[in-house]
């Protein structure tokens, strides 16, 4: 008896300050749908979370693409009154930052958070929101097409004209192609069913096709890879997922990185009360270079030695 | 099971969509119109009232445009219908795509932030010195009862009368001289011209104008409808249109305790959402059948 006493008296003195060390935290996310690269992003978040040791409890909200759904969760999230709202895509965002001023507010996959009104600047962003953009390394993508393809004139692309990241990363890719000469050509969709149709209405007019990160269009993608092969065009595509359903390569961000990034940046907020409103924007510098190779020979084009030997994945 | 703030927000949404569903109502039940340009028309008002807005319109003037703006959608769709012949779903169809561009076009991107921008919300916040979460609902409801009490009003006009008889009896409205195809032109514009302006409701409410906004907005609108007629009943036409912006608020509230739903260990996953919804609806459906089946046995036993 004085045993079990003396046991359930040491246990008590050697939980009682654990207890008190692991504080817990509760954070509420907001998604506007359930997407591979987004689902990854909210993974690496929840994972690194763990790495640091922090005790959190979630609440996951995703909007199935419906926007008045979204409105209705930034409403739950407020009352769920949480530490920090992970809010992952644009809308997502833009309804927390509407409803909610007090709470933190961390962003991630947002391509422009200025022009979203999310931030004032991305050095300082204001208010109680700062996060992550997903904004695409264009330059250097265009620059790795150019490795395979050192005589391209014209770059076709698809995209929905309605998803306001896209509509941004097409400036951006006519803006760097102006600088290498090379001309680009548009095909504009409403809807994935109409990738199929755009992805013909390119062949013959470029040299090769670039998929930016656009939600629509990655989810019909099958169809344009299908017009390619059948028609020996080489499809490079921003995202690695997306090689390995059978695009022949892509410099991209690896969005749960972005994930573990994002984590890092409310661990500062949480445990080390840095102020979103005076915490600079990130971006993730680290790019992953996936390779294709049976993608490559299907579509008729040959990888440069140089680039092969620095791919980080060689899907096969 | 469902917070404060969850409760009010549902509220807000009710009343914000109101005047949507007032606008389904007026094609759906009164003119026997089904009417999809609505998934354009919601948009289009957010798109027009957003880019007023943050050219430093006043709100109202932006919100008016909004209502301009969705009369005409509405109108189109009702030439092409009564003038061209073409069947009314496929004439709603054809407006609402050509709305998909034309709000981008409107707008010039496909998103407009208000974040920062002074509208509606923030003006009468700014009046009443309430917390936002209390002072959107009652914005939107004061909205939405004035449009309901115009709404009423005009259909007890001989105007709104002769409307009222064009969707129940088209050949006898023709034979007292009104001209029908006017009937149909002016009241889907006038619906749709309800619809904007609860899109730039929205738009203030949720920060920003999108062009994907709009997807869903029918089924919302006419679920809100009929789950307003089978509770709170359509004995008079007062009554029914009273019903169907109580049926925008039910609905609303249904879905946040969608959102809200934990039972013990089991917890829906965010994916089950819609089937929720349309489980909730359903029930909502179903239940006076079942009362006056079970009333309808004891009676007879």
């Amino acid at each position: 008896m004085k045993k079990i006493l003396l046991f359930m008296v040491l246990i008590f003195m050697i939980a009682v300050p654990v207890i008190h060390l692991a504080q817990s935290y509760t954070v509420s996310i907001t998604q506007i749908v359930e997407h591979p690269s987004l689902d990854s992003m909210r993974e690496g978040f929840k994972d690194r979370m763990k790495e640091a040791g922090i005790n959190v409890q979630y609440n996951v909200h995703i909007a199935q693409g419906n926007q008045a759904n979204n409105v209705q969760i930034a409403n739950q999230i407020k009352g769920e009154n949480p530490d920090l709202i992970l809010a992952i895509t644009t809308p997502s965002a833009q309804a927390v930052a509407q409803k909610i001023k007090e709470t933190p507010i961390l962003f991630t996959g947002v391509t422009d958070p200025v022009a979203a009104g999310l931030v004032k600047s991305l050095m300082i962003p204001g208010k109680n929101i700062t996060g992550m953009t997903d904004m695409s390394p264009i330059l250097r993508q265009v620059e790795l097409i150019k490795e395979f393809l050192p005589k391209i004139k014209t770059i076709g692309t698809i995209y929905n004209a309605g998803e306001s990241n896209s509509v941004v990363l097409i400036k951006v890719l006519k803006e760097v192609c102006k600088s290498f000469d090379i001309k680009v050509e548009e095909a504009s969709i409403a809807n994935s069913s109409g990738v199929y149709q755009a992805a013909k209405s390119l062949v013959g007019k470029c040299d090769a096709i670039y998929i930016p990160l656009d939600n629509t269009v990655v989810s019909g993608l099958e169809a344009a890879i299908k017009v390619c092969r059948q028609n020996k065009l080489p499809i490079f595509s921003a995202d690695t997922d997306s090689v390995k359903r059978g695009t022949v390569a892509a410099l991209a961000l690896d969005y749960y990185r972005m994930g573990l990034q994002t984590a890092d940046m409310a661990v500062r907020i949480l445990s080390k009360n840095a102020k979103p409103g005076s915490t600079p924007v990130e971006s993730l510098q680290n790019l992953q270079l996936f390779i294709n190779p049976n993608a490559a020979k299907k579509m008729g084009i040959a990888i440069p030695k140089q680039v092969l030997d620095r791919a980080d994945e060689i899907v096969k | 099971m469902i917070s404060l703030y969850a409760f009010m927000g549902a509220l807000e949404q009710g009343f914000a969509f109101g005047l949507m569903v007032l606008g389904v109502y007026l094609t759906f039940r009164v003119l026997d119109f089904p009417d999809l340009t609505v998934d354009g028309s919601l948009p289009l008002g957010a798109a027009v009232s957003a880019v007023a807005i943050t050219n430093g319109y006043h709100p109202f003037l932006a919100m008016s445009m909004a209502v301009c703006a969705g009369f005409i959608a509405g109108a189109v769709t009702g030439i092409l219908n009564t003038k061209f012949k073409i069947l009314h779903l496929l004439a709603s169809i054809l407006t609402m795509i050509s709305l998909y561009s034309i709000n981008i076009r409107i707008m010039g991107r496909p998103n407009i932030t208000l974040l920062g921008q002074d509208t509606l919300i923030d003006k009468f916040m700014e009046m009443t010195g309430l917390a936002p979460y209390i002072s959107t609902p009652i914005l939107f409801a004061i909205i939405s009862i004035t449009g309901l009490i115009a709404f009423i009003w005009f259909l007890k006009t001989s105007f709104g009368l002769a409307m009222l008889a064009t969707g129940d009896n088209p050949k006898m409205i023709t034979s007292l001289g009104v001209n029908r195809d006017m009937m149909i032109i002016f009241g889907v514009g006038l619906s749709n011209g309800m619809v904007a302006l609860s899109g730039a409701l929205v738009a203030q409410n949720q920060g920003s104008a999108d062009v994907n906004m709009g997807i869903g907005t029918i089924i919302a609108g006419l679920a809100s409808v009929i789950i307003g007629e089978t509770i709170f009943g359509t004995k008079t036409i007062t009554c029914a249109m009273i019903s169907a912006v109580l049926g925008s608020v039910l609905y609303r509230i249904a879905i946040a305790l969608a959102l809200g739903m934990r039972f013990g260990d089991f917890a829906f996953t965010p994916s089950d959402l819609n089937l929720v919804t349309a489980v909730l609806v359903i029930a909502a459906l179903v239940s006076p059948q079942i009362k006056a089946n079970v009333l309808g046995r004891r009676l007879r036993a």
